[in-house]
């Protein structure tokens, strides 16, 4: 089909190609250089190498082999794909078999920034999958009449730094309207609203935050960060099919980095489990989103050079969130870190950290140590130093071995 | 030919082919995506404006700022006079008789609950309440011109809305004493009211967040007037005050229900106050109304203490607000507040008694259609007695009954945040449980439905 040297008019072609920012929001794609800025001789930082990580699956039977995945998805096909399409796949499939399924936002119709809602609008009706205007209130109120008189919209906020000027409809809306209505009934549990966050090595103050904290502190809503395609498929779906309302953050450095092996058909991940990504009996680190690589990456240098073994837990749901496998986790292994990248104060490490010591507290052979990033704002050029990475996260490690 | 090429002819093929979207018969807005994207590129010859942001314009060059100051303010449209006569007797008022006596009863029937439990308040039975003095009109006329199936979105001062599709007074007791009957289940203040079956959603105190919500229904309404032809078309209404319109919601609701092309109803009360902001602290042009044009939505201004003004005008408006498959309409109508803002309000602080005692006296709602009725032999004084004194008991009876009413059970307090109880409200149940049972001459539970016990059914489930 394609020659092997491009001609002149594939290569205009390609310039053309409307994955050129055309908003000046959307200049900052996620790039697979985040640790670019490594030191030369660094042997902790600059490891994460998305190829081989053990969190990604990379071949077929890796992924298939999830006991969480139905016995008819399992004997199924795979494909390899990364986060944007699988998220874009979720919402096709959601939108062909509901058609109460809306998904807009801004700059949706053309495929949208981060190329997640490509070909949806042509293919499901500018009814279905549309623009709206640049109102972040505006399109999150929407979203919440449209599911209050029963459709399940899927709503994108450009960027989670852009979410604020929505929070009231979030917080004092989204979150009370099934407990205000009463015995009434009324509802807004279909909506979903997605949001792309966290850091991508250059994002600064406004293209880089992860506020998924200040919505784990709103009774009413499910906080749900995916890892990877396959989770993020699986966790999306479920997502738009739950009746309550989910904020769905999609680690926007991942988007393109990772991809793995992803089953071509629908499948449902639970949104109330973490998941155990990788045993060990002598500490956990909770963690979740695009950390999990970095804490992975921190691991397989810790146990060559300290000879220990370390449980890796994606919390997945960061709220309502699984306890029970944390607290199962921490009674066997008797040490905890919780790595995020958000800062600290407050953060979700402060929940998972006060949940273990109040109910492992007898089981605890060190403190709770928490890897998160700094009190400050992320300045683009200081980025690597704030955000957590493999050598915090293997300082934490060894600090607390060593208690 | 490329394969991206190819797919995307696949694609267009498809589309107009088998539908995937929702209404099967709408090829125009299935035109390739990038065509309706794009902007209007300008030749070096052109006479006319093709800025792609304002497409109609003319060129002019006589430099002259748009002064709001000099344009002539909106009209407000009327049908009858404050001394109840019709000014077009052509016209006449378009509403029976019989409506017209039905609708004052049910203004009465406001006004008279409205002083009852603004009394009840200040005697401490009633933690709170809000009277709709002065505003009877807008919210009984218009929803007397709206179709019961037709889903509002009020702000507080509608109260009218809710008794004119047939929310029973025992209703309105229930919930301003939030007993166990209450249909908020005892979580809403006062005021708050809600019901299914009128199609009337629960009123929130966040000011404004029910406009861009009445948008989102409109759509969800659009979508399904498509899908189902056939059965009655429905529109959104909503409701919120001249003050709330200073929100961004106001601006974002309007802005995308104009680019949605939603059938909604956006009705501002526009009654000269917010607590004690007058509005000319409140906005410098004119009105509200005038911001409609600028969001390209056909707009009217009402005098809302003429029932027969208001209700026209939302009869037209919603004609027009489901022509074309859709569109929005704001409506402004002009009231004054006669009463406090609330019952923790005292709205001589910021304004003259006189004034008010001047509104009441010149012109509101149920004196000026009183006035009609009289001069049409439907009403006297005799039935004005006794439809007062009749109404007067039917609230008290109410009044008394949900007095006497339980709380609701304890379980409420924490079902329905979630669809499912979750792990840690199962824990919060079990600990407060055993809180109250320890120290049990710090709390009463009595007065709740099933007292403590309402929560047993909670603490079962999986181990924390």
């Amino acid at each position: 089909m394609a020659s092997k040297t491009p001609s002149m008019r594939a290569l205009s072609r390609y310039l053309l190609r409307p994955h050129a920012p055309l908003h000046p929001r959307c200049q900052h794609q996620a790039q697979n250089r985040r640790y670019a800025a490594a030191a030369a001789g660094a042997r902790l930082n600059g490891s994460v190498e998305y190829d081989t990580t053990p969190i990604l699956n990379h071949t077929s039977k890796a992924s298939l082999s999830n006991p969480e995945l139905p016995a008819e998805i399992r004997n199924g096909q795979t494909k390899r794909i990364n986060l944007y399409t699988a998220v874009n796949e979720a919402l096709r499939h959601a939108l062909q078999t509901d058609e109460r399924v809306l998904v807009f936002g801004e700059d949706i119709q053309f495929g949208g920034v981060f190329r997640c809602t490509m070909n949806l609008a042509a293919d499901f009706g500018t009814e279905r999958v549309f623009n709206t205007p640049l109102s972040e209130q505006g399109l999150v109120g929407f979203a919440v009449g449209a599911a209050a008189e029963g459709m399940r919209p899927v709503a994108e906020i450009q960027f989670a730094d852009y979410v604020f000027p929505a929070f009231d409809q979030i917080h004092n809306e989204v979150a009370k309207y099934r407990y205000r209505s009463g015995s009434t009934g009324a509802n807004c549990g279909g909506l979903v609203i997605r949001m792309p966050s966290g850091s991508v090595g250059h994002g600064a103050l406004y293209h880089t935050q992860s506020p998924e904290a200040l919505f784990t502190h709103t009774p009413g809503l499910r906080v749900v960060i995916p890892r990877s395609p396959v989770q993020a498929k699986g966790l999306l779906l479920s997502a738009i099919r739950c009746n309550d309302p989910v904020i769905f953050m999609e680690p926007k450095i991942l988007y393109r980095a990772a991809v793995e092996q992803v089953p071509v058909d629908a499948f449902y991940l639970p949104l109330d489990k973490a998941e155990v990504l990788k045993p060990g009996k002598d500490l956990t680190i909770v963690s979740y989103g695009t950390p999990l690589y970095t804490c992975s990456a921190a691991i397989t240098a810790a146990e060559k050079d300290l000879g220990c073994s370390i449980e890796l837990i994606d919390l997945r749901t960061i709220y309502p969130w699984d306890r029970e496998t944390v607290l199962d986790s921490v009674k066997k292994t008797g040490r905890a870190i919780v790595v995020h990248e958000s800062m600290m104060n407050a953060g979700v490490g402060a929940e998972v950290a006060a949940t273990i010591q109040e109910k492992a507290f007898l089981r605890l052979e060190a403190p709770v140590k928490r890897v998160a990033g700094w009190a400050t704002h992320t300045g683009l050029m200081y980025e690597q130093f704030i955000i957590p990475d493999v050598t915090r996260v293997y300082d934490a490690i060894k600090q607390t071995l060593d208690y | 030919m490329s394969f991206r090429f190819t797919s995307r002819r696949l694609r267009i093929q498809k589309l107009f082919g088998a539908q995937a979207c929702l209404n099967g018969s709408r090829p125009a807005a299935n035109i390739p995506l990038r065509q309706t994207c794009r902007g209007v590129a300008s030749t070096a010859s052109a006479e006319k404006v093709l800025f792609p942001g304002a497409l109609n314009s003319e060129f002019t060059d006589k430099l002259n700022f748009i002064q709001p100051s000099q344009q002539e303010a909106i009209p407000t449209y009327r049908v009858m006079n404050q001394y109840g006569e019709i000014i077009d007797k052509e016209i006449g008022v378009d509403t029976e008789d019989e409506e017209a006596i039905q609708i004052y009863k049910n203004m009465v029937k406001l006004s008279v609950m409205d002083l009852l439990m603004f009394e009840a308040q200040r005697q401490g039975r009633l933690s709170f309440y809000m009277v709709s003095a002065g505003e009877e009109g807008i919210s009984i006329g218009s929803a007397s011109a709206l179709h019961p199936s037709d889903v509002a979105f009020c702000q507080y001062r509608e109260a009218g809305v809710y008794l004119q599709r047939g929310f029973q007074l025992s209703d309105f007791m229930n919930q301003l004493f939030a007993n166990c009957k209450d249909n908020g289940l005892g979580r809403n203040m006062p005021v708050h009211y809600g019901s299914k079956e009128l199609n009337i959603h629960t009123i929130s105190s966040t000011l404004a967040t029910q406009i861009p919500h009445a948008a989102g229904a409109a759509y969800a309404l659009k979508m399904q007037n498509m899908q189902n032809p056939n059965q009655d078309q429905r529109v959104a209404v909503c409701y919120f005050g001249e003050g709330a319109a200073s929100e961004g919601d106001f601006h974002a609701a309007l802005n995308i229900a104009a680019t949605r092309q939603v059938p909604c109803i956006f009705i501002c009360r526009n009654n000269g106050y917010a607590i004690s902001t007058p509005t000319s602290d409140q906005y410098r042009g004119d009105g509200i109304a005038s911001r409609g044009a600028g969001y390209g939505i056909a707009t009217l201004r009402v005098d809302g203490n003429d029932i027969f003004a208001v209700r026209r005008a939302t009869k037209v408006a919603r004609q027009l607000a489901l022509t074309n498959g859709g569109q929005p309409v704001l409506i402004e109508m002009m009231a004054y507040r006669v009463g406090h803002h609330s019952t923790s309000d005292d709205s001589f602080a910021y304004r003259q008694r006189v004034e008010v005692e001047d509104w009441k006296r010149r012109d509101n709602p149920i004196t000026r259609l009183r006035k009609w009725l009289e001069s049409r032999q439907l009403w006297d004084d005799a039935q004005e007695k006794e439809l007062r004194s009749g109404t007067r008991k039917e609230v008290l009876r109410a009044f008394e009954d949900a007095e006497k009413e339980k709380k609701p059970s304890l379980r409420n307090a924490f079902v329905d945040v979630w669809e499912e109880l979750t792990q840690e409200q199962r824990a919060h149940v079990r600990e407060m449980r055993d809180v109250v049972r320890r120290y049990p001459r710090e709390y009463d539970v009595e007065g709740f439905e099933g007292g403590l016990g309402g929560l047993d059914e909670l603490v079962e489930g999986k181990r924390e």
